[in-house]
């Protein structure tokens, strides 16, 4: 099992914003998050990521067996651990090319690999972004710098594309985008599926959900996982609304 | 390049500073204190003609009669001149025809400094003037710029071999009156680099000098004069390095540069001496008077500086535009961590017609260091359509050290156009996240997104320099984090 979390609790200023929350994804699969606004979809991501100022009070984030609740971001990014940002920052004067090799050979330190070669990275920069439909200027320029939000977006995925995460948890990846932007980030990331890595897909809309399938739909709701389906569910939950589950709940 | 820029950012830092060795080598000294003996003394030691000398105690009777300034935003506890040994020369030397003759420890000392004297320098293409304490070591590649008619040398050779020169130009855009440490060095100054570019004439290599002080309680007084004739390009790099000691050295220098009609010099320095200690024990004071004078029409002078050291700084590189549509530009990357203070800017004088001057200026301060900005732009009355755009930036990371401003805009000509922005940052928790999820840990990260922050100024630097910049700035901001 690539991420089980038991009982999570996860607290910020204080005010309880995950109150037991279960969840088990399997390599190879794809998990969908959905859920009203202000349920703790983002904040399930960021405990995941570790950021700090989000408190794990009770529970347990296994990955790979193993306990991450204590690790530093960094540590959880080596292991494989990848967010795609719903509010990817500015980091300007720092080219994505630096930013990307600087990442990659850090990941591959602590798992001692070689870092790669100049042209070796090179390479590996053109083949992904092709994958993502990003040129070439795009790369030159500073992290997110004056970017859209879609170029943003994109920029998550190209992100994603080049450290090959295990998990990777997407965090409305798909809020701002048009029809256009949705279809290249949706086979950006289906084309990085395999049977070794799992996607976490948090999203409001149904909408990305028919581009990026997914084998689980859970609701996010209060705090908790109200409700887990086929992807059925996604549709269902679109025609009758989030007080359905409400009531389901209740 | 890229890889290189990374490599660098990827290495683990150490938090000693490097450059902190001591070289053990037979050293002559003058006794401690400074009078018109002491004067003599190193006047003798350097079998300098009659006018060299006049000069100098000139400059040391005008000394007795200044008080040291007290107006930087800075503090430090009051230098007793007296204390201080104004010269120390290795003992071995005189005319070194090859580098065997060079003491191996010397030799061992700029290698370990990554200063090679070597002529395998020669694939770099940089020309090194390496100056230990105040003698000029080696320079190389003197046979090659003698073809060009280049004189490039220590400061005390040209004193003897081109002396018409040292006459003319020495004293002529930073006289002995212009400030206390320019009085003293004058009358102590002990050796610097000199260097004379003919009419038309490119430099074909980067010119550099390097400056270690090595002998304890000794102040360093260097004075480069750099002399670009009508139509001549030159580009000239100054690194700086002393060993860890807990007392402070003081290190007072004058540069000049000259810039004839056409003439460009493009003037890049990396220093890193000693801060001292985390504790602010210790640590080279730095107070040196740089100035250039455009003098020539379409004459062209720009500073580039990457000041990561010292425990005090105190320095305007400047340029008076005197030539009509003459340039002046100052980039600067000015690092205080711990207990360092940094008084840094530049001074910009538009005196011809159609001037153009640019102050870049990008200060970081972590720690409890305080890093102030001091700038002068002053547009003369006959100054035509001078153009003037300074920039100052303002990074801090952590609560408790300083970033201060100092502008001062004064035009005297309504034709002028002036432009000032600043900025004030810290490098947001976000940000920092962001590199975390990538798998950056947060020390890389600062060196990540402080070069970012100075890469506009690191850009300016020939590339040699840049590598060592860029290395630099993440080694100085160590422990930073907080």
């Amino acid at each position: 099992m690539l991420l089980k979390i038991e009982d999570l609790h996860v607290e910020i200023d204080g005010k309880e914003i995950i109150r037991g929350l279960n969840l088990e994804v399997n390599a190879g699969e794809t998990h969908a998050i959905m859920g009203p606004n202000g349920t703790g979809k983002s904040t399930l991501a960021l405990a995941i990521a570790g950021k700090e100022g989000y408190e794990v009070t009770r529970g347990k984030i296994l990955y790979e067996g193993k306990e991450i609740r204590e690790m530093a971001p960094e540590e959880r990014a080596r292991l494989g651990i990848f967010l795609g940002f719903q509010y990817p920052v500015e980091i300007p004067g720092v080219s994505i090319t630096n930013f990307m090799r600087t990442a990659l050979n850090e990941i591959r330190e602590f798992r001692n690999e070689d870092p790669l070669s100049a042209s070796e990275f090179l390479a590996r920069m053109e083949e992904k972004k092709q994958l993502v439909d990003i040129h070439s200027k795009l790369a030159k320029r500073s992290v997110n710098e004056g970017f859209s939000g879609g170029e943003k977006k994109r920029n998550e995925i190209f992100q994603m594309a080049m450290l090959e995460p295990k998990l990777s948890v997407l965090d409305e990846t798909d809020s701002g985008l048009d029809i256009d932007a949705l279809k290249v980030v949706a086979n950006g990331v289906n084309s990085l599926k395999t049977s070794e890595n799992a996607f976490v897909v948090i999203t409001h809309y149904q909408r990305l959900l028919d581009y990026i399938v997914p084998d689980v739909v859970h609701v996010l709701y209060d705090g908790r996982i109200a409700m887990s389906g086929g992807k059925e569910l996604a549709l269902e939950l679109e025609n009758k609304g989030y007080d359905w589950i409400k009531k389901e709940v209740e | 390049m890229e890889e290189d820029k990374n490599k660098i950012i990827d290495e683990v830092t150490q938090s000693e500073y490097k450059y902190g060795f001591v070289t053990d080598i037979d050293m002559e000294t003058a006794p401690k204190g400074l009078t018109e003996d002491t004067i003599r003394y190193i006047s003798a030691k350097k079998n300098e003609p009659e006018f060299v000398l006049e000069a100098r105690l000139e400059a040391f009777r005008h000394w007795l009669t200044l008080e040291e300034p007290d107006w930087a935003h800075v503090n430090y506890p009051p230098i007793d001149y007296q204390d201080i040994i104004y010269y120390a020369a290795p003992k071995t030397k005189p005319e070194l025809e090859s580098l065997d003759e060079v003491d191996p420890e010397l030799l061992e000392t700029f290698n370990k400094l990554g200063i090679s004297l070597e002529e395998q320098k020669r694939l770099t293409g940089v020309a090194v003037d390496a100056v230990m304490d105040s003698v000029s070591v080696k320079t190389t590649f003197s046979e090659t710029l003698e073809k060009y008619g280049i004189i490039f040398c220590a400061f005390s050779e040209a004193v003897q071999n081109h002396p018409e020169l040292v006459k003319q130009y020495m004293g002529s855009v930073v006289p002995y009156s212009d400030n206390y440490f320019a009085a003293l060095n004058s009358a102590v100054f002990s050796d610097g680099s000199f260097c004379y570019i003919p009419k038309g004439v490119r430099c074909p290599v980067e010119l550099s000098t390097y400056f270690r002080i090595n002998a304890a309680n000794t102040g360093q007084f260097e004075r480069t004069l750099i002399i670009a004739d009508e139509g001549s390009y030159v580009s000239y790099m100054e690194g700086c390095t002393a060993p860890m000691r807990d007392e402070n050295q003081l290190h007072a220098a004058i540069v000049e540069i000259i810039a004839h009609d056409n003439a460009e010099v493009k003037y890049s320095t990396v220093q890193n001496w000693y801060p001292g200690d985390k504790d602010g024990k210790g640590g080279i004071y730095n107070f040196v008077t740089k100035r250039g004078l455009c003098k020539g029409t379409n004459s062209k002078i720009s500073w580039t500086q990457v000041e990561t050291g010292s425990a005090v700084t105190w320095k305007y590189p400047s340029c008076i535009l005197l030539g009509d549509n003459s340039v002046g530009e100052f980039y600067s990357v000015a690092v205080t961590n711990n207990h360092q203070q940094a008084d840094t800017g530049s001074k910009m004088i538009h005196i011809g017609k159609n001037t153009k001057s640019t102050i870049i200026s990008k200060g970081i301060s972590a720690g409890y260091s305080q890093n102030s900005y001091r700038g002068l732009v002053r547009i003369m009355k006959n100054a035509k359509n001078a153009r003037n755009f300074s920039q100052c930036d303002s990074l801090l990371l952590g609560d408790k050290c300083g970033a201060h401003t100092f502008p001062y805009i004064q035009t005297e000509n309504q034709s002028s156009i002036v432009e000032h922005e600043a900025t004030t940052s810290k490098i947001s928790e976000d940000q920092m996240f962001y590199c975390n999820q990538r798998g950056i840990d947060t020390e890389s990260a600062i060196g990540l997104i402080v070069n970012g922050y100075a890469k506009e100024v690191l850009n300016k630097l020939p590339m040699e320099f840049a590598v060592e910049a860029q290395k630099l700035l993440s080694i100085s901001l160590e422990g930073s984090v907080g």
